[in-house]
């Protein structure tokens, strides 16, 4: 079922007509660590973006610092000074909650105001919390509450599906 | 002495007292979480939401510039409410106790102290007695210490030679007076530097200095040989109560750092200075101003790795989860 060669295909193919649907200009892709990254660098070499990939990390602008304080091994983001105006593919493993996305909007907007700013993932799953969703998805799927997807890489990209303690929200 | 009183029941920072008894691997955490925020001015808006709401004092019962304005933009910049008071504004000149001075902060729900004085023990005191979920960050007490001072210095020789465990660093001036050159050695030693070495007129050193794990020389030019890191300290005219020194000029000639003396240390030495300098006393303006320099990086490594430890010393009250 978690093929991940199937799921890099439909996502590019997600992806490729998006750009033509949301008239998307010279897009900059960012990924978010860091399993975001992972699934970036392949959709950034298949969709032949000669821009550098952005790189976010988002632990500073998580809503749960009042519960679990700074996460410790924060990297630095690396995003392009001038994302003013851009029009911005912003991509993560799995959507979830939707938490992850909201901080990395902040983040961005902390940057510059882009134009238009697309979210594209590999697995979306149900369990969202906030009204944020994704523009395209490898796919989507239901869980049950024990069941977490987790990816490991970068290379071999793979995707592991776990029963395990409740998700972190 | 150990301060177990800086680190919560999981090990994390709580206060920031001094480098004394901390881990390689916390110091290394620090300078790796510092490292995410220097990347940060290239954000448009140079802020991140991690403190929203969280009100920092900083206590400044001594005078200060550098520490006093980085911990101000630091806090800022991590969003937080910021409030600065010195001495000679508050309560405590009219005779106000420090400990009444903290329950009154307290009781304005206040989350973190920055604490400078010229007592030794000060912040550790004020940790002591502080409601529990308050962080005390010492921003230098007496002679004892200036933790956040020595981890931008070790976050400024990393960024610029990656690799502690190969280096010689010289410590030189004024150590006796100098809770800087204390830290500094400390944290030396923690991370794992080759030598730590300290150059200074016997009447500039503490007794026994060399249990603090450095090697000694009385003479700056043999004392330069093979040192990839020069750490110059300022002569802190405003300590010393008795004659230790001929005169300034005196001092220059045989401690002072010059162009000629620098040529001694490695190719590739790099000269740091926590300021404010005393130009021609400690150091000759062309070595101060020099491509060697590094002074004005480590100013600005300052506001990083303030960031890093005011955001990790706010932990959650109950640790992590």
């Amino acid at each position: 079922m978690l093929e991940i060669d199937t799921l890099l295909n439909n996502l590019e193919t997600g992806l490729k007509q998006l750009v033509i649907n949301r008239k998307l200009l010279n897009p900059l892709m960012i990924g978010i660590r860091t399993g975001g990254v992972w699934v970036a660098e392949h959709m950034h070499q298949r969709l032949a973006i000669n821009e550098p990939l952005g790189l976010l990390d988002i632990s500073f602008y998580r809503d749960d610092f009042s519960q679990i304080g700074v996460h410790p091994h924060v990297k630095p983001s690396s995003v392009p000074a001038h994302i003013e105006g851009r029009d911005i593919i912003l991509i993560d493993d799995v959507f979830h909650t939707g938490r992850t996305v909201r901080a990395a909007l902040n983040e961005i907007f902390d940057y510059g105001r882009p134009n238009q700013v697309i979210l594209a993932v590999l697995i979306e799953r149900d369990g969202k919390q906030i009204p944020i969703a994704p523009d395209c998805a490898g796919t989507r799927m239901v869980l049950t509450a024990d069941q977490r997807i987790k990816l490991t890489g970068p290379t071999p990209l793979a995707i592991h599906l776990e029963n395990s303690a409740p998700d972190k929200p | 002495m150990i301060d177990n009183v800086q680190l919560n029941a999981e090990g994390k920072l709580k206060h920031f007292i001094t480098i004394e008894g901390l881990s390689n691997a916390l110091l290394t955490e620090i300078l790796d979480t510092a490292e995410s925020f220097v990347g940060m001015t290239d954000q448009q808006i140079k802020k991140v939401p991690l403190l929203r709401g969280k009100t920092i004092v900083n206590l400044f019962f001594e005078n200060s510039t550098r520490t006093r304005t980085t911990f101000e933009l630091a806090a800022k910049r991590l969003s937080a409410d910021v409030l600065s008071m010195s001495i000679s504004t508050s309560s405590t000149s009219k005779g106000e106790s420090l400990l009444d001075t903290i329950r009154n902060l307290e009781a304005m729900f206040v989350d973190m102290f920055v604490v400078r004085h010229g007592i030794s023990g000060a912040a550790h005191f004020i940790a002591q007695h502080t409601a529990p979920h308050i962080s005390v960050i010492n921003a230098g007490d007496g002679q004892h210490a200036h933790p956040t001072q020595a981890m931008l210095d070790m976050f400024t020789i990393r960024q610029i030679k990656k690799d502690f465990t190969q280096l010689r660093v010289a410590i030189i001036g004024d150590i006796l007076h100098s809770r800087v050159a204390r830290s500094q050695i400390q944290a030396l030693n923690i991370l794992g530097a080759a030598e730590v070495r300290v150059i200074a007129p016997l009447t500039l050193l503490p007794a026994h200095v060399e249990t603090l794990g450095v090697s000694v020389s009385h003479n700056l030019t043999e004392g330069l040989k093979d040192i990839d890191v020069i750490i110059m300290l300022r002569l802190q005219k405003e300590r010393m109560t008795s004659a230790l020194l001929p005169s300034e000029s005196e001092y220059f000639k045989c401690f002072g750092l010059t162009e000629s003396k620098l040529k001694i240390a490695k190719p590739d030495a790099i000269v740091m200075h926590p300021g404010p300098i005393n130009r021609g006393v400690e150091i000759e303006s062309k070595v101060a101003d020099g491509p060697q320099s590094v002074i004005l990086k480590q100013v600005s490594n300052g506001i990083a790795v303030r960031m890093a430890i005011m955001s990790m010393a706010m932990q959650p009250l109950g640790g992590l989860q």
